[in-house]
């Protein structure tokens, strides 16, 4: 398999190997499926994203893993052994927790070395690692503060410094960014990705936010009501949408309907022109009524009418000789356009 | 205008039931200090001599003993079985959970003399002597009802994710409980065991009724002021027993609220 193919391929993990396997995992919890007969392969150093609203099952999946659920159903697997019932604290894996969990009545380096003690790692080497995590997350001299006297996103640090200590296969993160503000949210978001670069340990992190796994995954699993969507990378997720709930949830999207089906169509994917159809061999072209525009600052938003009444958002960059200019006033006709790969159709049923 | 008076009847009201409170112990305090044996408004003047004597009372000393080896008894039983109960009732789901916490909870909303009445008949039918056995079994009832909600408190604070993230880092459910949740509860314990303790050392109506010949201080001040016997002796026992068990309940309330404060981080 050619490495191009292999990064586009949709649901197959990139390299060799899984190190993660979920097989017809569920859970249930009295009545209510929690998660549904589930199958996943995450590949040994992924940056494996599942993403999906509240409820979806992702943060159960990640606990299922972790060891602090049991499946219902199924079988988890990591670095190829049946961990199905192996408890937590026999699992090559770390985890870091919404909360962080730090232990308040530890200083941070002593929250450190727990896991290294734990592990019955020999008392000598148990300094120096704890050190060269505090190094790593850019905490060297926090060593002797209690969790309480640091801020939201040293407490963010200490957690992952305090996961990656133990040198685990796998770091599971529930929602590690979702207490910080949204600068403090960035910054740690590039920071994942180069301690992930450097130390090469499989990252499985849970969000629900689209952005964040858009931009920091390899592949992500769209969770919704306890099944998993559609697994892939970030820009098959987003041009080749597997179902409307995955459409709809990554990015913005317009439906319209086609020959007794749904399309859907990115507001950035569509043209305009002021005069003319815009038409050749690909694009597929009609007028429109522009009801109305928002300066948006990066882009114009245009709201569109079509002929059938139907209505569509478009997005148009403000470069100059680009979109529609300032000429054109709400109530005028546009042609617009789109290119034919740019459109997903959805059978009618599959509607949310 | 009108607030500035409210504000200032407020005031007086408030103090009026400070008096109401304190004034009688007050009283007991200063008598303790009187040099006449009689109990007369203003007293004559101040004294230690009772303090004297009652150190060397027999009686007082036997009792006091007595009080403080069935406090340290029933105290260590309730931390035992009343953190016991707490980490069953908090940790799992079992069928009668409530009912568990129910039950644990009922001796102190119980009047005392139910529970000592309740004690007595049953002590009586097993035909178990009264001695200081049944003393410490009768604190202990109520005293667990205090390390057990103190504890409890304690634990409904301690998020699930710090147990989680030690099982997580390698640690067993045993070290998750000696390194984790035991040190989180350290200062609930110590408090609970202190407010145990000042309970068990003042109780009288349980007492009464679980005691066989023998006498706790508080029955010993009990007996004499029905007797009228001993009068300024009583006066220097209370004031020192007031003393002793005000210290352990000031620093377990003070414990309760630094940690409070330390968690609520």
């Amino acid at each position: 398999m050619n490495p191009a193919a292999a990064m586009r391929s949709d649901s197959a993990p990139a390299t060799g190997e899984p190190i993660v396997s979920l097989r017809g995992v569920a859970r249930r919890y009295g009545d209510t499926l929690a998660v549904d007969t589930l199958d996943l392969d995450i590949a040994r150093g992924e940056f494996f994203t599942l993403l999906g609203p509240s409820g979806s099952g992702k943060t159960t999946t990640l606990r299922m893993i972790a060891g602090f659920e049991r499946p219902s159903e199924g079988m988890v697997q990591i670095d190829g052994k049946d961990v199905t019932r192996v408890p937590p604290y026999e699992r090559d894996l770390n985890t870091i927790f919404q909360d962080y969990a730090l232990f308040p009545h530890m200083t941070v380096a002593e929250n450190l070395a727990y896991g290294l003690e734990a592990k019955r790692v020999p008392r000598g080497e148990i300094p120096g690692r704890v050190s060269d995590a505090l190094d790593m997350v850019q905490l060297t001299d926090f060593g002797h503060r209690n969790p309480a006297q640091l801020s939201g996103g040293q407490r963010q640090r200490v957690a992952l410094a305090r996961a990656i200590v133990n040198r685990p296969a796998v770091l599971l993160l529930d929602e590690p960014l979702g207490a910080l503000d949204l600068k403090l949210r960035q910054e740690m978001q590039r920071e994942l990705k180069r301690i992930q670069a450097e130390v090469n340990i499989t990252f499985i992190y849970v969000t629900h936010d689209q952005e964040e796994a858009l931009t920091m995954s390899d592949r992500i699993a769209v969770f919704n009501a306890g099944r998993v969507e559609q697994v892939g990378s970030a820009a098959a997720l987003y041009d080749r949408p597997a179902s409307e709930f995955v459409a709809r949830f990554l990015g913005s999207s317009n439906f319209i309907e086609r020959d007794g089906r749904r399309l859907m169509i990115r507001p950035e994917k569509i043209r305009l022109a002021a005069g003319e159809c815009l038409d050749g061999p690909d694009w597929h072209g009609e007028p429109a009524r522009l009801t109305d525009a928002e300066f948006v600052g990066m882009y114009t938003r245009y709201g569109l009418e079509l002929r059938d009444g139907q209505r569509l958002i478009a997005h148009e960059q403000n470069l100059p000789g680009f979109g529609l200019g300032v000429d054109v006033r709400p109530g005028s006709q546009v042609a617009l356009a789109w290119h034919k790969n740019s459109v997903c159709y959805f059978d009618k049923m599959d509607a949310v | 205008m009108e607030s500035r008076l409210t504000r200032w009847l407020l005031g007086i009201w408030t103090f009026l039931v400070l008096l109401f409170l304190f004034v009688p112990v007050a009283i007991i305090v200063v008598y303790a200090f009187n040099s006449s044996n009689i109990q007369s408004w203003p007293i004559p003047g101040l004294s230690l001599k009772w303090f004297g004597s009652t150190w060397h009372n027999q009686e007082v000393r036997t009792a006091l003993w007595l009080s403080i080896k069935a406090a340290l008894l029933a105290t260590t039983l309730s931390v035992l079985l009343g953190s016991a109960a707490a980490l069953a009732v908090h940790r799992f789901r079992f069928f009668g959970r409530d009912a568990v916490s129910f039950i644990v909870v009922l001796p102190i909303a119980l009047p005392g003399v139910i529970t000592g009445i309740a004690l007595n008949s049953f002590f009586g039918f097993w035909h178990f002597g009264l001695s200081y056995w049944t003393i410490v079994i009768g604190h202990t009832t109520f005293c667990i009802v205090i390390v057990y909600n103190n504890v409890i408190a304690r634990l409904r604070r301690i998020p699930g994710s710090l147990r989680d993230a030690s099982m997580d880092l390698g640690a067993d459910g045993f070290a998750t409980f000696r390194r984790i949740t035991l040190p989180m509860l350290s200062t609930a314990l110590l408090s609970g065991a202190l407010l145990a303790f000042a309970l068990s050392l003042d109780e009288v109506i349980v007492t009464t009724f679980t005691a066989g010949a023998q006498n706790t201080l508080p029955l010993w001040i009990f007996g004499a002021i029905r007797l009228g016997q001993r009068l300024p002796e009583v006066n220097v026992v209370v004031t020192v027993v007031m003393l002793a068990t005000v210290i352990p309940v000031i620093l377990a309330y003070r414990l309760m609220n630094q940690t409070a404060a330390d968690s609520g981080k």
